[in-house]
């Protein structure tokens, strides 16, 4: 089946292809929602029957990063949106603008990321053979990045945690299963997010969408929504667990 | 054509101004969000946080991903995704609920399990 | 193309001159080609690929289960015996089977399409199968699999000492492959359809294939998030699933089953859909109750996603969850029942014949039947304590799959073997195929309704003597089935090159496939259909040379031309 121009074969007119492709990236959208329900479900029973080293788990994650993340993660639907909107109104010029800023936004949560997970790896923080939930209450010198109140205020935390939880350590490497398993799917989603809006990138750049036809913009943009959303939920349920102790 | 209600034909194309507002809204929800999960609110925590969770998604998904101005078949696939994972949680968490053994201890118990370390770590 | 024989002074009917195989050739036309008829092709030599492997692995079984203390393997292999055999034929034989072969094929056809909505995802959608076939392949090689095809954990994401992973990873690939056939159908059968075609014009086989591509999309994410964890506490030690870091085999359990029991769904509508079809062709007489027919497609499809933890009975629910559950599994048998009181229903008054697809109708009607009811046995919860995890289960559930599903498979691959090879295979042949195969399928499967009432436990490699002549016979069984799963590979490859030149409308039917040739050109329809007819309907359709259906003396056009 062959192209005449951006018609596909096997469809009759333009509308007929955009309907059905909207139609296809909403349905696996909702596969995704779905993919992320699994996990969401075993977080939500590990987190009932082990609150308290989710809590001491949420409590050593940084609301400043996490925060910070979830206002780039926000603003970069916003310039989705935007793009979008620019190639909508056939203004070909402003979609690169958008397009890049969206790309950047998204690589700076990729820093964020990237500086959060290094800190797990160096706390002894990461399921495994060395996960030690005491490590930096015990070691304040290897955890340098971490000040004196901040040790401090762990140490308390950690010593209620062990009292109402005997095996907090055991639990707390569910915490940081759930921790590591949903923010790694979450960020994978988001690199093929960040590869196919290079990809749009450099098609808007010569020019090929416009009023008539912005159909990848649109469904890419639908893709980049969505793991907003996924994060939208991630951020209170990871980093939010009793903060208020 | 099969099926093309009123697809993209009177597509309607969403002003800025709609999309700063949402983002300004969406910015106001995160800070009530934070400000929310320092004040004790026991049981309820959660349940605010995912209630606020909740409202900033419908935003997303109303205006930036122009369901509201979809047509009714795009709004039937988001609800049925919403209402099958619905089934999913709380069908898992009802069976969870309810189990209780013989002694009358409600499940999980593994709290009360001595941790044998895995034979594969 | 060619001309074969007349028979009784018809007109010789000849191949149409470039059709879907003809118009290309080379390996490279296969191997990249987006038309969605050659892609069945593919996924038919795949799948049937597949079936020998499980086929290979059943053999094991029922031989080394000739006698109670085990001649043949030791216990560790019997468990992978079982295990790849189940993995093999679920996930990469009955879950692609109909779907990737017959609804890739007939789709777009039946609705009068080009080709599907997404041509080369459906090409993607082949090659991730076989990407995960291959990863299970190289499981099943590298010592097999002894977990159960239900991997329940900690036994295989800590204590097991078999290719756990890879199998897991294959499996999580090709769930892939299955979500993107029912993204393809599920926006094909919106977007795609000629005009005139309305939703309730459409045949049959599309609404099965409508609702099993719902749940296809539901589902299957749900298994591929609990299989990537399952892989993850083997390779990386997280610990979700594993009692002995805080995590809990329910939990697994649950996430599981959400997905595998709809997936016995998947097997079973197209099946169904399938027997939509053959039904009213072969009484030529419209179904009865198309409308309800239709709607219990999609009730299957909803109410079944509701009901998994029954087979959750007997892992310390509460009684109240059970009951409420147990309920559940009642509802979800009556929308299939409606079923097959329709399809009986139109069987009354009408004018059968007892062509090759009939007979595997019929068969399908008897064995799913009882498969069905055995089920709602199964879904009381006084009796599962019972027989829970005995062979009335496996009984039960190869009923449906084998009696059901293949039954369902066979019966549309002989109906539209002419479409699909534009050649009509041999008749009499086919008969005795058919009756081989229900005496043997019988003869295997029945006596393990008794063995598991009286006791027989599944996945046991030794039994209590007492136990085997009932063993015996299911082996014995086995060996007739075998023959008849045999005989139809080779006569239908047979007939590919060598049967007899069909014509566009051998039987004749009245569905929108049959008015293009057969084989059909690539583009499917030389011109786009405008549908003015409803289905099945053989009154309005003096095209198709019959007279008013449902009086025998009425039928002008016999099946075959040779009755």
């Amino acid at each position: 089946m062959h192209r005449t121009g951006a018609l596909f074969g096997q469809f009759e007119t333009l509308e007929q292809q955009k309907d059905t492709a909207s139609l296809g990236m909403w349905i696996f959208l909702v596969t995704e929602v779905m993919f992320f329900g699994g996990i969401m479900l075993a977080y939500t029973i590990n987190r009932h029957t082990y609150f308290h080293a989710f809590a001491m788990g949420s409590k050593t994650l940084s609301l400043t990063l996490g925060g910070t993340n979830t206002v780039v993660l926000l603003a970069s639907s916003f310039t989705m949106a935007m793009g979008v909107w620019s190639a909508q109104v056939g203004k070909k010029k402003l979609l690169p603008v958008f397009l890049t800023l969206t790309i950047v936004l998204g690589f700076v949560f990729f820093g964020i990321k990237y500086v959060e997970y290094a800190q797990k790896f160096h706390h002894h923080l990461v399921p495994g053979r060395n996960f030690d939930i005491t490590y930096c209450v015990n070691n304040p010198t290897r955890c340098e990045d971490m000040s004196a109140e901040e040790i401090k205020a762990e140490r308390v935390e950690l010593e209620e945690a062990q009292a109402a939880d005997p095996d907090l350590n055991a639990h707390a490497q569910l915490y940081y299963s759930a921790y590591f398993g949903m923010t790694g799917l979450h960020a994978l989603h988001m690199i093929i997010g960040a590869g196919l809006l290079f990809w749009l990138l450099g098609q808007s750049l010569k020019g090929r969408f416009s009023p008539e036809w912005n159909t990848p913009v649109d469904l890419v943009g639908l893709y980049w929504h969505f793991v907003d959303i996924v994060w939208i939920y991630l951020f209170p349920l990871l980093y939010l667990i009793d903060r208020h102790n | 054509m099969a099926d093309h209600e009123h697809a993209e034909h009177t597509e309607h194309i969403v002003p800025p101004r709609t999309y700063m507002i949402i983002i300004f809204s969406l910015l106001c929800l995160t800070a009530a969000t934070v400000a929310a999960a320092y004040v004790n609110l026991g049981p309820l925590n959660i349940v605010v946080a995912l209630v606020i969770a909740t409202m900033k998604a419908t935003l997303v998904v109303l205006f930036f991903m122009h369901a509201k101005y979809s047509p009714k078949r795009t709004k039937l696939v988001i609800m049925a995704g919403i209402f099958w994972l619905a089934i999913l949680l709380f069908m898992t968490l009802s069976d969870y609920a309810s189990r209780v053994d013989y002694r009358g201890i409600r499940y999980p118990m593994t709290q009360n399990i001595a941790l044998v370390p895995s034979p594969r770590a | 193309m060619s001309t074969v024989s007349t028979t009784m002074g018809e007109p010789a009917l000849k191949l149409p001159e470039k059709h879907y195989l003809n118009a290309s050739y080379g390996i490279r036309s296969w191997l990249l080609t987006t038309d969605h008829k050659r892609i069945a092709l593919l996924y038919l030599a795949s799948v049937t690929f597949f079936f020998f492997i499980g086929g290979f692995f059943a053999m094991m079984i029922r031989l080394h289960l000739l006698t109670p203390s085990g001649y043949l393997l030791s216990a560790d292999t019997y468990n992978r015996m079982f295990t790849m055999h189940g993995v093999a034929m679920i996930f990469f034989f009955l879950i692609p089977s109909i779907p990737a072969v017959l609804g890739n094929f007939l789709i777009p056809l039946m609705i009068g399409a080009k080709d599907l909505a997404f041509p080369k995802i459906n090409l993607l959608s082949w090659y991730i199968y076989i990407i995960g076939g291959c990863f299970t392949l190289y499981s099943m090689v590298s010592g097999g699999l002894d977990t159960g095809w239900t991997f329940y954990t900690p036994l295989s994401t800590v204590y097991s000492n078999s290719a756990v992973a890879p199998a897991v990873v294959g499996i999580f690939i090709t769930g892939f492959s299955s979500i993107l056939t029912g993204l393809n159908f599920l926006v094909t059968v919106h977007t795609m359809r000629a005009p005139g075609m309305t939703w309730f014009r459409l045949p049959l086989f599309v609404w099965a294939h409508y609702a099993t591509s719902v749940v296809m999309i539901l589902g299957t994410p749900v298994v591929a998030i609990t299989l990537a964890l399952a892989a993850m506490e083997r390779l990386f030690g997280l610990g979700f699933f594993n009692p002995a870091m805080g995590g809990d085999p329910i939990l697994f359990q649950h996430l599981f089953w959400f997905y595998s029991h709809p997936a016995v769904y998947i097997m079973i509508l197209p099946s169904m859909g399938v027997i939509s079809e053959l039904i009213p062709t072969f009484a030529r007489k419209k179904l009865f109750g198309y409308h309800f027919v239709a709607a219990a497609s999609l009730a299957i499809a909803v109410i079944g996603f509701l009901v998994w933890t029954h087979h959750m009975f007997l892992t310390g629910q509460s009684t109240y969850a059970a009951l409420a559950f147990s309920f559940l599994t009642f509802l979800v048998a009556i929308p299939s029942a409606v079923k097959v009181f329709n399809w009986t229903a139109t069987l009354f008054g009408g004018s059968i014949s007892f062509d090759t697809p009939m007979l595997y109708a019929f068969g399908f009607l008897g064995l799913f039947l009882i498969g069905g009811l055995t089920g709602l046995f199964l879904g009381c919860l006084g009796v599962d304590m019972h027989v829970h995890d005995t062979y009335f289960v496996v009984a039960h559930f190869h009923y449906i799959m084998v009696g059901g599903a293949v039954m369902g498979y066979l019966g549309g691959l002989h109906f539209w073997w002419p479409k699909i090879t534009g050649r009509m295979y041999p008749e009499w042949l086919a008969r005795i195929a058919a009756l081989v195969l229900f005496v043997g399928f019988n003869l295997t499967f029945f006596p393990q309704f008794v063995l598991g009432y009286l006791g027989m436990p599944r996945r046991y490699h030794v039994y209590p003597p007492e136990f085997q002549v009932y063993n015996v016979m299911s082996t014995a069984g086995a060996s007739i089935l075998a023959v008849g799963y045999l005989l139809p590979m080779i006569y239908l490859t047979w007939a590919a090159f060598y049967g007899r030149v069909a014509g566009n409308n051998p039987w004749p039917a009245t569905g929108l496939e049959w008015t293009t040739a057969s084989p059909p050109p690539t583009e499917n329809f030389e011109v786009t259909p405008v549908v003015t007819w409803e289905a099945y309907d053989f009154h309005n359709r003096p095209e198709l040379g019959l007279d008013v259906p449902g009086t025998p003396s009425g039928v002008v056009a016999p099946a075959h031309g040779h009755d």
